[in-house]
């Protein structure tokens, strides 16, 4: 209806309406043929793209890691000394501690942000230099942002009579996982 | 007399005089802002700073720490700050005088001249380009870069400081939840700011600046800009140190001042007053404190707009008046909780850490 007002009112426009519908010409996209082009490029973008992600995944597991096993023997018990022991922190990012009935192993993240707090001795706190939280030996949260205390990690004898410390086990105090065995090791 | 002044200013540097000084002294300002207006004040102000400047390096923990690589543009920032937020006063005052007698602002006789893009604007910045590279080159050149030992696992610097931009948030951090200041207050800064020209739709002040006009806006942005970003800054880059201890300009970094700050939590203050063990249930243990937040959240916004704010509510409609009272809220949550924090040793008002739910 448009098509046959605009030839009336343009009466210099030769060309009848009906080249609308002429076929393609050689190397012209045609309607039938405009969506299997569609698709054939979504699918190459699809398959590119799926490539791509694929390797972003495969990069997140690295043939080698550079880091420590998450599992390690500490020597044994009576090499402790009563305290924090601190030969472990770099290596492992754990705190090893002995009380006079047991040892307990605390990782040396702050839970607040995650920053690693320094063991003062003189005050006997562990202190975060980031925003100031502080714990306690036992790694209880008792100053600054600190919403829960240091989580502990699995520790046992093993075999050989040597302290075992698994960082792929953890014991959160607010959810009363510090009650479960392998958070604490009972020695005398 | 020396060691006196210096004490005393140690001892006004402390966080609650601090904060509670800037306050006072910036509402000071903006009450008698004919006063503070005058050219003599802020000539007074430099001489004094200056005569301070060169005095006050005579102590060794005081150089140190304005001489410190990181610490120079701040002292910097402070000299600038003033002088502008001076001047900005200056042309409020000096256009509230001209409004009040019926003659135009200073900015609406600007308006009407116009100069060329080009030269006259292009030839200042170029100018000014020139002048601040020469100025960074020197200063590249005379002020070693701040680097820091090789990173390592096992050693965080100690105190561990944010870039300057970020004290302020660093600040927040101290107070809060990492989700609450890392992730939701910042929120709330960038959304206000976004909601500001939907929130005020008062033509007033536009292009030119005025104090009487718009006494609430004035105050509120220059008390948000000064006492929580600027004040924060310069907080965090002269009074904080090892272990995140507060320390006053003039005292010695000592990694083992004892500070103590056994925080807290409102439920343990509640359950003592009631001389009763915590309950086991998080929400009966922590229900005072949820009261407490549900009130301020959902009860103090209706109950303002019925009584001391009900001509806010008229001019801004329900809608623009909630949306603002609860930016305004969660603002003033921000002081309360630091407040708390230095008088009570608060930690949370709730505290959930079984949910990571702790405000």
């Amino acid at each position: 209806m448009a098509d046959e007002t605009q030839e009336t009112t343009n009466p210099s426009n030769e060309e009848p309406a009906k080249t609308l519908v002429r076929s393609p010409l050689r190397g012209e996209l045609s309607r039938r043929s405009f969506f299997s082009t569609l698709a054939f490029g979504w699918a190459t973008f699809a398959a590119a793209s799926a490539g791509l992600l694929g390797a972003a995944g495969r990069f997140m597991f690295p043939n080698v890691l550079f880091e420590p096993p998450q599992e390690f023997k500490a020597g044994f018990p009576s090499e402790f000394a009563m305290g924090v022991d601190e030969r472990f922190k770099a290596t492992y990012g754990c705190w090893i501690v002995r009380e006079p009935t047991g040892f307990f192993c605390l990782s040396t993240v702050c839970t607040h942000l995650g920053c690693t707090p320094n063991w003062l001795t003189a005050d006997e706190k562990f202190k975060c230099p980031c925003h100031g939280s502080g714990f306690i030996m036992t790694g209880i949260n008792i100053e600054g942002p600190a919403p829960r205390p240091l989580e502990r990690y699995r520790i046992v004898l093993a075999e050989d009579g040597q302290i075992l410390v698994d960082k792929n086990t953890k014991y959160q105090q607010e959810k009363g996982q510090w009650e479960l065995d392998g958070s604490y090791l009972e020695y005398a | 007399m020396g060691e006196l002044l210096k004490n005393a200013i140690d001892w006004a540097f402390q966080p609650t005089l601090y904060f509670a000084g800037t306050v006072g002294a910036l509402f000071a300002v903006l009450f008698w802002r004919k006063l503070f207006s005058k050219t003599v004040v802020i000539t007074v102000f430099f001489a004094v700073g200056t005569v301070f400047m060169l005095w006050a390096p005579s102590d060794p923990d005081f150089k140190k720490i304005i001489t410190k690589p990181d610490n120079i543009p701040i002292v910097i920032l402070i000299a600038s700050v003033v002088f502008f937020t001076w001047l900005a006063l200056r042309q409020a005052v000096d256009n509230d005088r001209a409004i009040a007698k019926g003659e135009p602002t200073l900015e609406a006789g600007l308006g009407k001249k116009k100069v060329f893009t080009w030269p006259d604007l292009v030839y200042v910045e170029f100018i000014c380009l020139i002048l601040f590279t020469a100025f960074l080159i020197v200063w590249s050149l005379k002020v070693q870069a701040p680097i820091e030992e090789p990173a390592a696992t096992a050693r965080t610097p100690n105190p561990s400081k944010a870039p300057w931009y970020f004290l302020g948030l660093q600040e927040m951090l101290v107070y809060f939840d990492p989700w609450i200041a890392g992730v939701v207050l910042p929120g709330f800064i960038i959304v206000g700011l976004m909601a500001i020209p939907y929130l005020d739709t008062n033509p007033k002040g536009n292009g030119y600046y005025t104090f009487n006009e718009r006494p609430f806006a004035f105050s509120f942005f220059t008390a948000g800009f000064l006492l929580f970003w600027v004040s924060f800054v310069i907080l965090g880059t002269f009074l904080r140190g090892p272990n995140w201890s507060f320390f006053g300009p003039f005292e010695y970094w000592d990694l083992h001042k004892l500070e103590p700050l056994v925080n807290v939590d409102l439920s343990t203050y509640f359950w003592n007053m009631l001389g009763q063990p915590k309950p086991l249930d998080p929400l009966v243990r922590e229900a005072p404190g949820i009261v407490a937040l549900l009130g301020f959240f959902l009860v103090l916004p209706p109950l303002l707009g019925k009584t001391v704010l009900k001509g806010m509510v008229k001019s801004m409609g329900v809608v623009r008046f909630n949306v603002f009272m609860h930016l305004m809220l969660w603002f003033a949550l921000l002081p309360i909780k630091m407040i708390l924090r230095w008088t009570i040793n608060l930690k949370y008002i709730v505290g959930i850490p079984e949910w990571f739910f702790n405000v």
